[in-house]
């Protein structure tokens, strides 16, 4: 399977991202931001990081760069796109996702451990994975994932929620809430389930020597579902 | 000719550095500050003589990039 990850600057996370597609067994390639034209994927990726400094909004800079029509038209014609962390604030800058993630309610950047409990596998994301409860890592100031009621409501009849914070057994509740996200919303679809944006990095938990092997089931399990 | 705009958060978007400020400004005895909303502001020269236009612009460029209009506002002055 191959897949792309698409190089901003100040993108941090995108090395460690071809590290794990390819631990798993993608044939990953880098794409610089700038180019025209993606290389043929089954799976396109927007990295963690910090793309331009964060400067106006996070994600609204790169949600304009010269590549983002090419992963726009591969995600409006069925193609996977999978945005972790400023991935998942660029996918809501250009309007692929819906709604925004704002600065974290307690005004900290968070770097820590979470648990985010799967809401639906009915995609290629999720489908048949082994745990519904994964332990993840978070690094952001800007996680508070918040959109209008209208939206919450269609995003909730569409089954379009992707994944919760919740407590190391599962719960969804406020303790387990680390940003003020809207219902400890942690990750969300598009409509059709595509394309996938979440906050939490799988890719930071795929060595147990380092940190944990969540993130491998959820590569592992992406990969077969291609 | 320079276009002002001015991007704040919509009424009920919680705005954390604007609580921030209001419990400092609480704490440093400006006590009858009751509530602060932080924005942003923008100074424009747009190459346009004629003011219609350069608003026109400025309005395409504060739709488009300059406020997310999911969580702000923007006001051209």
């Amino acid at each position: 399977m191959n897949s792309s990850v698409i190089i901003f600057p100040g993108s941090n996370c995108d090395r460690d991202m071809d590290v794990a597609l390819k631990k798993f067994g993608f044939k990953n390639k880098m794409v610089w931001h700038d180019d025209d034209e993606l290389p043929n994927s089954d799976l396109i990726v927007l990295p963690g990081g910090f793309s331009y400094g964060d400067y106006l909004r996070c994600g609204s800079i790169a949600g304009k760069s010269k590549i983002i029509q090419s992963v726009i038209d591969f995600a409006n014609s069925g193609g996977l796109v999978l945005g972790i962390c400023n991935g998942f604030q660029i996918l809501t800058e250009t309007g692929l996702l819906k709604g925004v993630l704002q600065q974290n309610k307690n005004i900290e950047f968070i770097c820590k451990n979470i648990f985010v409990k799967v809401n639906n596998s009915e995609n290629k994301f999720f489908e048949n994975i082994d745990k519904d409860v994964l332990e993840l890592h978070i690094a952001h100031n800007e996680g508070n994932y918040f959109c209008s009621e209208d939206e919450l409501k269609s995003l909730e009849d569409n089954n379009q929620i992707a994944a919760y914070y919740c407590s190391s057994d599962g719960k969804v509740d406020d303790k387990s809430n680390p940003n003020g996200a809207i219902k400890n919303i942690a990750g969300i679809f598009n409509e059709k389930k595509n394309i996938l944006g979440m906050m939490p990095h799988p890719e930071r938990m795929i060595d147990q020597s380092l940190s944990g092997e969540d993130g491998s089931i959820f590569f592992e399990n992406l990969l077969k579902n291609l | 000719m320079k276009v002002k705009v001015i991007v704040t958060l919509k009424s009920g978007v919680l705005d954390p550095q604007g609580k921030a400020i209001q419990q400092t400004l609480n704490g440093m005895g400006f006590a009858n500050v009751k509530d602060v909303r932080q924005g942003k502001y923008f100074d424009i020269d747009i190459d346009e003589n004629d003011e219609q236009k350069a608003k026109q612009s400025a309005e395409e460029i504060c739709k488009k990039l300059l406020a997310n209009q999911v969580i702000e506002d923007f006001k051209i002055i």
